[in-house]
């Protein structure tokens, strides 16, 4: 959240009504917070085998891009460049939205992920992290004795 | 009559489905622009589009930006936290007259669109000479 210059611009008061309705809503704020709008952004879904996580960072080099997994703990870090002219160009910049700097994003993994298979691949500007799970956290049938 | 009020509702209120209803909600990318003298860099974020579903349009001088995101998904994956949940983006600018949108130049590369929009020749800065008798 960037300070506001004037204390009680409308778009500031919005985006804080916002930030209020989200946090009503949220069924469960967990301690790593809301983290709706950081960059990356990510999707994060689960299917029987794997748990898959998409990682939306369009011009970010991937080869630059750091990827860690520590004890269930997926950190997603590296740092996108500025598109802003240097200071004292003839240039001029008429709007600038799109994120720069260095960013990190944390997610935590659910108990049976497996630290030693994970794969990253990106294609567009999309990371797609796919973490296998371990093979006793998979559905079984029992049979009756 | 119950029947006629029936028939009458069925043929003129057609049933919305969810997929309808979001059928034309879009994402808006987040851009940067900067001028310099001679023309307009407009860079654009479009994560997961790929080069065949982006379509950049200009008519008269309206310029319009838009892509479908393209992911790879596996089956049967069930979403638990989605930050991005639309498909597609969409955006338009309306360009100034001294922009010469015949040759307009565009890069797509790891999601982020760059366009080039060159001003017309009569726009372009001149220093204009001082003679001196």
């Amino acid at each position: 959240m960037y300070r506001s210059l004037f204390p009680r611009d409308m778009f500031a008061e919005m985006d804080r009504l916002q930030r209020e309705m989200q946090q009503a809503f949220d069924p469960s704020p967990t301690i790593r917070g809301f983290g709706r709008s950081g960059f990356p952004a990510l999707n994060v879904g689960s299917t029987a085998k794997t748990v898959e996580i998409f990682a939306l960072a369009p011009g970010v080099d991937p080869a630059t891009l750091e990827i860690h997994l520590d004890r269930g703990i997926l950190t997603i870090a590296g740092e996108r460049k500025s598109a802003e002219p240097p200071a004292g160009a003839k240039e001029t910049l008429h709007i600038n939205e799109r994120f720069d700097g260095a960013f990190r994003r944390v997610l935590s993994l659910p108990d049976d992920a497996d630290p030693d298979s994970v794969e990253a691949r990106a294609r567009d500007g999309v990371v797609h992290v796919t973490v296998q799970r371990r093979a006793s956290a998979l559905p079984r049938r029992i049979a009756v004795q | 009559m119950n029947d006629i009020q029936k028939t009458r509702d069925a043929s003129t209120v057609p049933a919305r489905t969810d997929e309808r209803r979001f059928a034309d909600a879009t994402l808006t990318p987040p851009v940067d622009v900067i001028e310099d003298s001679s023309g307009i860099t407009l860079y654009a974020d479009l994560p997961g589009v790929p080069r065949d579903k982006l379509h950049l349009n200009v008519e008269s001088d309206l310029l319009t930006i838009e892509g479908e995101i393209d992911l790879s998904v596996p089956e049967g994956l069930q979403s638990s936290h989605t930050e991005v949940g639309l498909g597609r983006f969409h955006r338009t600018f309306t360009l100034s007259k001294e922009l010469d949108t015949e040759k307009i130049s565009a890069e797509l590369a790891q999601g982020v669109l760059t366009l080039r929009i060159p001003k017309a020749e009569h726009a372009q800065p001149r220093r204009i000479n001082v003679q001196v008798n």
